[in-house]
């Protein structure tokens, strides 16, 4: 049977064709970067189980070029998912009212960062003098 | 109709998501950063007894295991649904290998947490 040659737009390297799409797919990169720290704490975890001289071997292998530098770009873009997540949160948030009136997206969004903001001190200070 | 199992990942994905959003960025610069050039964290801040006395701790195998596995489960859920946007149209064996290797992780986080003690 011959093959039906029909029209088909060509897709590739669609999102780089508008910035918004550039950002939507930097946002999903980051849940790449995401999955491989959620892996390097794994074994992380793993090294701790067998002792000392494992776990320094871990911490040792993270001041590594290569690992600073793939943290330094895990950073950015997991940040920059931090940001959004909070920025599109009054569109996927149920509906929050305050005295009957639906609370405005700013809000809910300024709300978000700051709550990032305080689990980040929170974070460091119990890290740091805990 | 087959139920869908879509709500389970998307509240995974969500639970993931909040989490992330709130500390995944300070860990990020703690753990990969700041402490391995040991700037603005002094390098006994991650020392031996000190994080194994926080993995011993039920509160702190918890935070452990949310960590790990809701990053995990948010990510394969994003990277999951980006195949498509990347032009690989995937099927169920993709998606049991996606949730799968979330779920594998999050088996293995709290196995390791288990053997640490207590």
């Amino acid at each position: 049977m011959a093959k039906i040659k029909t029209y088909v737009r060509p897709m590739q390297g669609w999102w780089r064709r508008n910035p918004f799409f550039v950002r939507y797919m930097i946002r999903e990169a980051s849940s790449v970067f995401l999955a491989i720290y959620a892996v390097i704490l794994l074994v992380g975890l793993a090294r701790l189980t067998q002792g000392e001289a494992a776990w320094d071997a871990w911490r040792a292998a993270l001041t590594s070029f290569g690992s600073l530098v793939f943290h330094w770009l895990a950073l950015l873009t997991v940040g920059y998912h931090a940001y959004t997540w909070w920025k599109v949160a009054p569109k996927t948030a149920p509906d929050l009212r305050f005295a009957g009136r639906p609370l405005p997206e700013l809000v809910i969004t300024a709300g978000g960062w700051f709550a990032t903001l305080g689990a980040s001190a929170l974070v460091y200070i119990i890290v740091r003098w805990m | 109709m087959k139920r869908s199992n879509e709500p389970i990942f998307w509240s995974l994905f969500g639970a993931g998501g909040v989490l992330s959003a709130l500390v995944a960025p300070i860990l990020i610069l703690i753990t990969g950063i700041i402490a391995p050039i040991g700037v603005w964290m002094p390098p006994q801040a991650l020392d031996y007894p000190r994080v194994l006395a926080f993995a011993q701790n039920g509160f702190g195998k918890l935070l452990l295991l949310a960590v790990i596995s809701l990053f995990l489960f948010h990510a394969v859920h994003r990277i999951y649904h980006g195949l498509h946007d990347v032009g690989m149209h995937v099927g169920t064996g993709t998606m049991v290998a996606a949730y799968g290797s979330a779920l594998l992780g999050t088996l293995v986080a709290a196995y390791l947490l288990l053997v640490i003690g207590f």
